[in-house]
């Protein structure tokens, strides 16, 4: 599988973004940003809309391309090779604002497609597998049910336990919460605090200062495509550095 | 399932007569009831007035005169005709053409159509600009102008003697498409015959390695071996029959071809006018159809590290095809009623005939129904079978 893995720098952090710039067309979203997240560790990334945080993760698993910089995962290196791709793809899951279920397939479906087409599992595994997240996720009675059937909380949790079902090392969440109304809001808030307690490491693009604060070991603070500060909650929230940081915390948490 | 008073849980109260008249239910049925009365009744009025007026007239009533001879000739024929047969026989001739002029363009439409769909939301500027122009102008120029307009243009091609040669395999002239064609041979029904297994094997293949998948978890890809199935059988037939190669080469012989198969200057007309008028609607349903399905779709199918192949197949064609089938039903649909200009550039079609009928016997309420119950029927039949399709691939959304 590793045939053609460049090792990085350092094996040590699962994911290691080094000066990873990426433009649309003249426009620079991401300006020499870097970033290492070691195994179990909860990264919160925050700043303002159009900052590049959707862009920075989505370079991770390459939904989008970068155009400088290096990405390793696992100590492989994203190029542009099919085979890597694939690789870093199984172990990477990724939630997204609008869950991107797939709507005509069933709960059961949804989850079991991965696992079977891309695991090569049988489908009694692949269902058993499904069952079983769809139980962590609290939402095994919704099996047969179409995506649209489901609330928002709930689609969202569907969205997550697809994403499990390829077992993945790592879990990318691009805003999980900002297309849920206020009271499903927790539900999903609930099921990510349990995933960040059993050990996944997690990369999470959220406006939640409380999940931050909670279970967060490194928040990123982006503005403009650029990292402008990080360190850990209790520092970030407690005596930013930047002044760009503490007008962004002054204004997000005066509601 | 629908519950009138779902407050109302548990005992249900009796109902008086007035909750009966003031109930939705009971109203939405008086009125349906009261509209299939007035339906009956009018039409009962219109038989009974054109009964009587054909009576007054001494015109015969009835569909008696299917069975007598029809006295004319029809220019293109599939099944054996001639001026001895009966009428029916030749409104059956008319049907076969309205067919198989139906089925050719309903295919070349197709293919056309689903081309130009995908180059309109190709990301190559010219490309798409293109076919934007091209659909722009076939589906806003009537098709009764097309079919004129093409029809024009193949009179105007040269005479056989001066017929455009296509690539030595057949001519273009003003006799229509002449090409090479394998001359006829026992084996080539063998040769269908053989075809229709393959397809049937194909699909019982498919069917069994998807099985196999779902219990072991191994995949096993089909394309090939189905392409081999399909194609494979015809071939061993062939070679069975010791590969029968004539083909029968056209040729200027006077003033016309001699060998080869000939499609007449009509059909191919009437043919590129209804299917390239067609094609332009069916390129903005794939468009719409491709559209459909939400980026996001795709990006959700990588991040679980689906194949190209599996994406395509298990996520986008299947949400972009419930978009696209209702409305091509109807292209379909519409393309078959097109046909029926073939009257005005002298295609032997149903209603051509049907009207050469209706002149020689008077009879115009009977040709005129045996018609419509024609149209009617295809293009029930049609819209059905693409509705079955449709409810296979419908998603539930509560
Ligand atoms: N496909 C695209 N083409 C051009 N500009 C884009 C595209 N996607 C995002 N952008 C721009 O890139 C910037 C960063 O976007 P994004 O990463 O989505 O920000 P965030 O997630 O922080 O709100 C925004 O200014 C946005 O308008
Ligand atoms: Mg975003």
């Amino acid at each position: 599988m590793t045939q053609s893995a460049k090792p990085g720098p350092s094996a040590d952090p699962v994911i290691r973004m080094s000066h990873v710039s990426k433009w649309y067309g003249h426009f620079q979203v991401l300006h020499d940003v870097s970033l290492d997240v070691r195994k179990g560790e909860r990264v919160v990334v925050c700043g303002p809309s159009g900052s590049g945080k959707s862009t920075l993760i989505r370079c991770i698993n390459r939904l989008e391309v970068h155009q400088s910089g290096q990405i390793f995962v696992k100590g492989l290196e994203m190029t542009d090779n099919v085979k890597n791709i694939d690789t870093i793809r199984r172990h990477i899951g990724m939630v997204f604002q609008n869950f991107n279920l797939f709507p005509h397939l069933t709960v059961l479906e949804n989850l079991t497609l991965g696992p079977m087409l891309t695991r090569q599992m049988k489908k009694s595994a692949a269902e058993d597998l499904a069952m079983h997240f769809l139980r962590k996720v609290r939402i095994p009675e919704q099996s047969g049910k179409y995506p649209l059937q489901l609330s928002g909380g709930q689609q969202q949790r569907v969205a997550i336990a697809r994403s499990l079902c390829m077992e993945p090392e790592i879990m990318l969440f691009d805003e999980p919460t900002s297309a849920l109304d206020p009271e499903m809001i927790k539900e999903v808030l609930d099921t990510m605090i349990e995933l960040a307690e059993s050990g996944m490491t997690m990369i999470v693009v959220t406006h939640e200062m409380g999940f931050a604060r909670t279970v967060a070991d490194n928040v990123v603070f982006m503005a403009d495509g650029r990292k402008v500060e990080s360190g850990p909650p209790e520092e970030f929230f407690g005596n930013p550095r930047e002044e760009r940081t503490r007008a962004f915390l002054d204004q997000i948490l005066k509601h | 399932m629908t519950d009138a008073n779902p407050g109302l849980r548990g005992k249900r109260p009796r109902r008086s007569p007035k909750d009966i008249l003031y109930s939705e239910s009971f109203r939405t049925a008086v009125y349906q009831i009261a509209l299939a009365a007035a339906v009956a009744l009018l039409g009962f009025y219109l038989y009974q007035n054109v009964v009587e007026n054909l009576a007054r007239q001494n015109i015969a009533t009835g569909f008696g005169f299917l069975e007598q001879v029809s006295q004319f000739e029809i220019g293109e024929t599939l099944i054996a005709y001639s001026a001895r047969d009966t009428y029916g026989r030749a409104l059956a001739v008319g049907l076969m053409n309205t067919l198989s002029v139906s089925a050719a363009g309903i295919v070349v439409a197709t293919v056309i159509g689903f081309s130009v769909g995908i180059a309109r939301v190709s990301s190559n500027w010219l490309l798409q600009r293109l076919a934007t122009a091209y659909v722009e102008i076939v589906r806003n120029i009537p098709v009764i102008l097309q079919v004129i307009f093409w029809a024009a243009v193949i009179r105007n091609l040269p005479a056989p003697r001066q017929a455009v040669e296509l690539w030595g395999l057949g001519f273009l002239s003003n006799r229509g498409l002449t090409f090479a064609m394998p001359s006829a041979h026992a084996a080539h029904l063998w040769m269908l015959a053989a075809l229709g297994a393959g397809i049937a094997l194909a699909i019982l293949a498919s069917h069994k390695a998807k099985r196999h998948r779902e219990a072991t978890g191994r995949y096993i890809d089909m394309l090939w071996p189905c392409v081999g199935l399909i194609v494979g059988l015809p071939l061993l037939v062939w070679l069975g029959f010791g590969a029968p190669h004539e083909i029968s080469f056209p040729e200027r012989r006077g003033f016309n071809f001699a060998g080869g198969a000939t499609i007449s200057p009509e059909f191919v007309a009437l043919m590129t006018g209804i299917s390239l008028y067609s094609s332009g609607f069916i390129a903005e349903i794939v468009r719409a159809g491709i559209q459909a399905t939400p980026r996001g779709q795709v990006e959700a199918a990588r991040s679980i590290a689906l194949r190209p192949r599996f994406i395509l197949r298990y996520v986008v064609l299947p949400q972009a095809l419930r978009v696209i089938v209702p409305p091509l039903t109807s292209q379909y649909v519409s393309l078959i009623k097109n046909s029926s200009i073939a009257v005005v550039i002298g295609y032997p079609d149903l209603v051509n005939i049907g009207n050469t009928v209706m002149n020689q016997t008077g009879q115009a309420v009977e040709a005129i129904a045996v018609m419509m119950l024609v149209y009617l029927i295809v293009s029930l039949a049609t819209s059905l079978l693409m509705n079955l399709y449709n409810r296979l691939v419908a998603i539930k959304e509560r």
